[in-house]
């Protein structure tokens, strides 16, 4: 069980709050989806969770460490993150790319010890990746990298996946591929933070939604809840259309709110 | 055995079989017989001029071609290349103002002293102006220092107390391991080994890299500490190499290139071979240039950039091609 939290966490960057006052705390086994307009402090967010950003004040914590004092290594095997638009920048395979995951575990010098190559293997397939093994990840269309790249950050097997727009770029059926991949990895055990400008499958997948807006909290829960016309109305300024029913939420933008 | 092992072992091999030839190779060529049987003459040139100057080709021509690995994988830039810190115009102008002085009448190791201290002075200045700014500020920074140094030894030029102190400042400054001894190894030596030694440590986080800086961090890469590492790694080794030989260009701009069609692209796999790769391309260049006559010995920094300048162009054409 891990439990990442905040309390009372405000990162200033230019003197500007970008997040004030951020208190939550997320348990093994959630799939957390971050909503919230551009520029709502949601990427922020997530990098200060990952450990990356140094909160300005308040604390953030895993398993009521502060996740400041926790050294970088360990911090690493504990939890993967991938920023939004994640890159390759040389025509590395697919297969040496997902390797890259295992930083934090291999030594300074010497090759891959013989057991990690069965488990690059197995986030391979799990992944679909079996047949672009080889092919450099420099030429792989868009679903293709995003799906190296949860390979990449799933191979070290992290107890927490911090993930920054994951479906943005991505044609529906990717879209869905990644969205179910990711409540999956929630359902075995993994607490999964991920940034979501899609509601309707935010509300459909993941088991909690946590709302920003201009840098605050604006509503926390259920995504049923949670995601209602006021708050969407509220936070991205537009009124919109929630229907369905039991899980098969579906949310329709009218028009720009008044 | 892996690809980068063949490789690496055939460049390794390629080197065994150089050295020799460098030293049997010059305006004496000697026989290995000559050698074998012990003639005075032959055993002091080879030991006394020809073997210390083949030490110093693997170690600069190393120095350069590992610098340059780790500098592209740094920057992520195929473009970088060791020169790029300031140090080998600050180790030139080092260099020039012993020669100026009239110091390196008094003393001949008083040039490579001279140009290790310029070195020393740039990388400091580097460092201040381009501290806590990332790679590009500390790219800028050397540019600026490069400047600095190139305008002061123009100045030296110009002030130069006799046409003979010009000439061999110009002479200098066109690079070469002519005449180099013994006492050469030993002062820049020892700086290339500890900057040497300090880029090889940084081949996994240079692969952490090629997922850019945040993904790097998550990964627990400490990316100024990487930085730090690779920039004084690179500023020592480079500094002290440039210091004996003076400006010896493209070397480490085309190592790391020559090698990733072989072993493909992934930063840490390129570091031993291009490192390899740099010292074979020196020793074999230094060879050329005691072969190749028209008149006077044709310096190595000018034979050096001759052969890179093609080579470069081509690198441009192939850019132009993939990016978009």
């Amino acid at each position: 069980m891990s439990t990442l939290a905040t309390s009372a966490l405000t990162v200033r960057r230019g003197g500007r709050a970008i997040l004030s006052d951020v208190s939550f705390a997320a348990q093994s086994g959630e799939f957390i989806a971050v909503i919230g307009a551009n520029g709502a402090g949601k990427s922020t967010l997530l990098a200060a969770l990952a450990g990356l950003i140094a909160p300005d004040a308040g604390k953030i914590t895993l398993d009521g460490v502060s996740v400041g004092y926790l050294p970088p290594r360990e911090l690493a095997r504990r939890r993967s993150y991938l920023p939004q638009n994640p890159r390759c920048e040389w025509p590395i395979s697919v297969e040496r790319l997902v390797a890259l995951g295992l930083t934090p575990t291999l030594p300074v010098f010497g090759d891959l010890p013989s057991s990690y190559r069965t488990r690059i293997g197995d986030v391979l397939s799990a992944c679909d990746l079996v047949p672009q093994r080889e092919q450099p990840a420099t030429t792989l269309s868009g679903g293709e990298l995003a799906r190296a790249m949860l390979a990449r950050a799933l191979v070290s097997d992290p107890a927490i996946l911090i993930v920054d727009e994951p479906m943005t770029g991505l044609d529906p059926r990717h879209a869905l591929d990644t969205v179910t991949r990711l409540r999956e990895l929630a359902r075995g055990g993994k607490l999964v933070l991920a940034s979501v400008h899609d509601l309707t499958l935010a509300v459909r997948y993941a088991t909690r939604l946590l709302a920003l807006h201009e840098g605050r909290v604006a509503a926390h829960g259920t995504p049923r809840t949670v995601l209602t016309k006021e708050l969407v109305r509220a936070i991205f300024a537009v009124e919109a259309e929630i229907s369905g029913v039991d899980g098969g939420a579906f949310v329709d933008y009218l028009s720009p709110a008044g | 055995m892996t690809r980068t092992a063949s490789v690496t072992a055939l460049l390794a091999a390629l080197l065994v079989l150089l050295l020799p030839v460098s030293l049997l190779a010059g305006r004496v060529w000697l026989s290995p017989s000559e050698i074998i049987d012990g003639s005075q003459l032959a055993s002091l040139i080879v030991s006394e001029l020809r073997l210390p100057r083949a030490v110093l080709a693997v170690l600069v021509g190393g120095a350069l071609g590992l610098s340059g690995a780790v500098l592209q994988g740094l920057t992520r830039n195929p473009l970088a290349e060791p020169g790029l810190l300031g140090v080998s115009m600050g180790a030139s102008l080092g260099a020039v103002l012993a020669i100026y002085f009239g110091i390196s009448t008094i003393a001949t190791a008083a040039v490579p002293l001279f140009g290790l201290i310029g070195a020393l002075a740039a990388m400091t200045l580097t460092f201040a102006l381009g501290r806590g700014g990332g790679t590009l500020a500390l790219i800028l920074a050397g540019a600026a220092v490069s400047a600095l140094a190139s305008a002061l030894i123009s100045l030296a030029l110009n002030l130069a107390p006799s046409p003979y102190a010009a000439y061999e400042i110009m002479t200098w400054l066109l690079g070469s391991l002519a005449d180099r001894s013994w006492d050469h190894v030993a002062l820049a030596g020892p700086f290339i080994l500890m900057g040497c030694a300090l880029l090889a440590l940084t081949g996994r986080s240079l692969n952490a890299l090629s997922l850019g800086e945040a993904q790097a961090a998550s990964l627990g890469v400490d990316i100024p500490r990487l930085h730090l590492i690779a920039l004084i790694g690179s500023a020592i080794a480079v500094g002290a190499a440039t210091s004996v030989t003076g400006a010896v260009g493209f070397i480490g701009l085309i190592a790391p290139h020559l090698i990733r069609p072989f072993v493909g692209y992934e930063p840490r796999r390129i570091l031993l071979p291009s490192a390899l790769a740099g010292a074979l391309l020196l020793l074999a260049a230094d060879v050329a240039t005691r072969l190749i006559r028209f008149g006077p010995e044709m310096k190595l920094g000018v034979f050096t950039s001759l052969i890179g300048i093609p080579f470069f162009f081509w690198l441009v054409v192939r850019l132009r091609k993939t990016s978009p």
